[in-house]
């Protein structure tokens, strides 16, 4: 083996996940950098902002989406069923999470741990969606978005009127806290919601969430990874490449849609659960379309049928905002400070006085310009109009490309 | 359905059973006869050809044996059941493997996942298991690489294992897709036109291919085929359809010699032929 990394002896070491020491050691390598996150200020020569509550906030949330975003790339990326119903599926996924979880009181709560409740957002979801599924599954593309569409409105209208499970547009409700419970007890085993020490190290209660949520974020790619690659995986694989020649392989492409259709609402209702409980209190018009068509942007631009790309789409979509409004922020700076170059495009680029002409305008009011939020819908809209033109692999497909330049460096080919 | 099904359970073949036999069938779209009033049998390890001018309802013959098309007439029976109402994933699992006249192999997957892919009615993780990676479902996936790994052999296109065959060759995806097929490990294989639009060398080997599918691995094989001289070399019977009817059939040497044949097949073949 020695000299030739690539030339593998049986069809197990062939067939791992990681087949090269160097992927292996990468992926630790990666693995123990996301986990010390929290602790970059300590660390010489970490970006330490990245260390910053506001920041470990963005990250879990990116961890959030990833688990959502990894179940509708079963569903479109894999079995390329497009659906815009994932929103709904979240929304369902949350509302069994607090019915179950959220303490008793004046909504449905039942204060069961969270060794429950999580599952359960899961299970109730992925029941929901083969239910439905019948319906949605037997129409096909655009016919299938408009099917799941329809879903997110009776959803949210469903979650609008049942007011003691939701709580309603107006006050909407609490959702079960991250702690670990064997049963009902007051003192959780382990709070991932309050600050306090751990292994001598004292952490906020956004550094221990970010790393529960890395957990979990790990544990559901490597489950999309491991149905990717075995034999289930492979049949959505061929009904979506040719249907017909996958019917006459033995597959049964109604099941089959049927059950890709429950594994990705299953994906959803975690999803949805974690980001209400993170929220901690949200209303039932979260679960709206805008949220569905934050995935489809994830897979998109990330490259859909790819694990890898989902989650750097993920990591994309959910971080962009936040680097949109710090850098319009740092230009702002530049500006009010007028030095030299960058002030002077700046000045272009950003409004920072009613009467003055700006692409972006952060002043609050109105006035010509977009605000950040309506920025970064422009971009994501950009975005995916050049993904799908130009690279239907999406970041994926750069980072491919990157890396077979670099493999084979400093041949050209 | 209902009556289709209880026809099956009713019906007791008479005699010999035959592995494949198709018993007068009818389809029609829209007033197109495609097939109009079919029959023959194929037995096990042989290998029976179906030759015609374009358009005679080869390829559609196909399709009904799996029922991707649905006869309104007539009867398909596998080992003397009827395989009339079944969904075509079914008849997959009975054991009726095939390839396409404008291959329909899945162009995102490498030629190790197509051909596992083949694999899908002879494994059984269940995704759960496999999402989990649990031993069963391990063991499961190695052993069946390996199996693939045979076909990749004896089909000779081990230098293409890792590549999404979309981007390969023709000739080469042709033999993927007789893989995916073998990998299901039929006891009946229906190949559309196998060397359609390939060289001299490529049929060669493919004529290669397929006899030793039949010494070696005993099946059965319907070749449906324009080229002439593959046919009469390779095939143990041969029927002739054209315009949707049976013209004839029996040994290469008798097909050949057939006046109606030469007529309505071959004379056309001339002016086809250029
Ligand atoms: N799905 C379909 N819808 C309508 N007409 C069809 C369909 N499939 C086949 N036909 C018609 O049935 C007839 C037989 O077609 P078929 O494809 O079976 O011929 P073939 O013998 O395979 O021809 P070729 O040698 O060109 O492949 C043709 O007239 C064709 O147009
Ligand atoms: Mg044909």
């Amino acid at each position: 083996m020695r000299g030739r990394p690539l030339l593998f002896t049986s069809y197990e070491a062939d067939q791992a996940l990681m087949p090269t020491t160097t992927k292996k050691v990468a992926l630790t390598v990666f693995l123990v950098a996301l986990v010390l996150v929290p602790v970059y200020d300590v660390i010489p020569f970490a970006p330490d902002f990245l260390a910053k509550d506001d920041w470990l906030k963005v990250l879990t949330n990116v961890m959030i989406f990833a688990i959502g975003a990894l179940g509708l790339n079963i569903l479109t990326g894999l079995a390329g069923q497009v659906s815009l119903g994932h929103a709904f599926f979240m929304g369902l996924g949350a509302y069994t999470a607090a019915a179950l979880g959220a303490p008793e009181g004046p909504l449905v709560g039942l204060g069961l741990p969270m060794w429950i409740w999580l599952p359960a957002a899961a299970v109730v979801p992925a029941l929901v969606g083969v239910l439905v599924g019948p319906t949605a599954v037997r129409v096909r593309g655009l016919y299938l978005a408009i099917v799941t569409l329809g879903l997110v409105f009776i959803g949210e209208y469903l979650f609008r009127n049942t007011e003691s499970w939701t709580g309603g547009s107006q006050a909407g409700r609490t959702f079960p806290r991250f702690q670990f419970r064997f049963w009902k007890e007051e003192e959780p085993l382990v709070d991932f919601s309050r600050k306090g020490e751990w292994f001598g190290i004292e952490l906020s209660n956004e550094a221990k969430t970010y790393i529960l949520l890395l957990g979990f974020a790990i544990v559901a790619t490597l489950i999309a990874k491991n149905i990717q690659r075995t034999r289930v995986g492979r049949a959505f694989q061929a009904i979506r490449d040719r249907d017909i020649a996958a019917e006459v392989m033995g597959v049964d492409e109604f099941r089959y849609k049927l059950l890709a259709f429950g594994i990705s609402s299953a994906f959803a209702g975690v999803s949805g659960a974690l980001l209400a409980s993170f929220v901690g209190r949200t209303i039932p018009e979260r679960w709206d379309l805008l949220l569905s068509v934050q995935f489809i942007a994830i897979i998109l631009i990330g490259g859909a049928g790819t694990v890898t790309g989902t989650l750097m789409g993920a990591l994309f979509v959910i971080a962009l905002p936040r680097v949109v409004q710090d850098f319009t922020a740092w230009l702002s700076d530049k500006i009010d400070a007028g030095e030299g170059i960058i002030a002077k495009v700046g000045d272009v680029f950003i409004a920072t006085s009613g009467d003055d002409f700006g692409i972006v305008n952060t002043l609050p009011g109105t006035g010509p310009g977009l605000s950040v939020f309506q920025l970064n819908l422009v971009i994501y809209g950009l975005l995916i109009i050049v993904f799908l033109i130009f690279e239907p692999l999406g970041l994926y497909g750069i980072w491919l490309r990157v890396r077979n330049y670099w493999k084979g460096w400093p041949f050209t080919y | 359905m209902t009556e289709l099904a209880s026809r099956t359970e009713t019906h007791t073949p008479t005699g010999t059973t035959h592995l494949l036999e198709v018993d007068d069938i009818r389809l029609s779209f829209k007033g197109v006869k495609a097939i109009d009033g079919v029959s023959f049998h194929v037995d096990e390890g042989e290998l029976f050809a179906i030759i015609g001018p374009n358009g005679a309802g080869k390829t559609s013959i196909f399709n009904s044996i799996n029922q991707l098309y649905r006869p309104q007439q007539g009867d398909i029976r596998w080992k003397g059941r009827s395989l009339m109402g079944l969904k075509p994933n079914k008849t997959a699992e009975l054991g009726i493997a095939r390839t396409f006249q404008n291959i329909a192999l899945f162009p995102h997957m490498t030629v190790v996942e197509n051909i596992l892919t083949g694999r899908h009615i002879r494994m059984k993780t269940s995704w759960v298991a496999g999402a989990l990676w649990v031993g069963p479902a391990k063991r499961e996936e190695i052993a069946n690489r390996a199996k693939v790994e045979d076909i990749i052999d004896f089909l000779e296109i081990e230098q293409w294992r890792k590549h999404p065959v979309g981007m390969l060759p023709y000739g080469v995806q042709k033999r993927v897709e007789l893989g995916r097929a073998l990998a299901m490990e039929p006891e009946l294989l229906l190949l559309d036109e196998p060397v359609a639009g390939m060289n001299l060398e490529e049929t060669e080997d493919m004529a290669r291919f397929i006899l030793d599918i039949q010494d070696e691995l005993g099946i059965a094989m319907i070749l449906v085929e324009h080229d002439m001289g593959l046919v009469m070399d390779i095939a143990d019977r041969v029927m002739v359809v054209d315009f949707g009817r049976k013209i004839a059939e029996g040994t290469p040497d008798v097909v050949q010699k057939n006046p109606d044949v030469i007529k309505a097949y071959l004379g056309e073949e001339f002016e086809g032929a250029e």
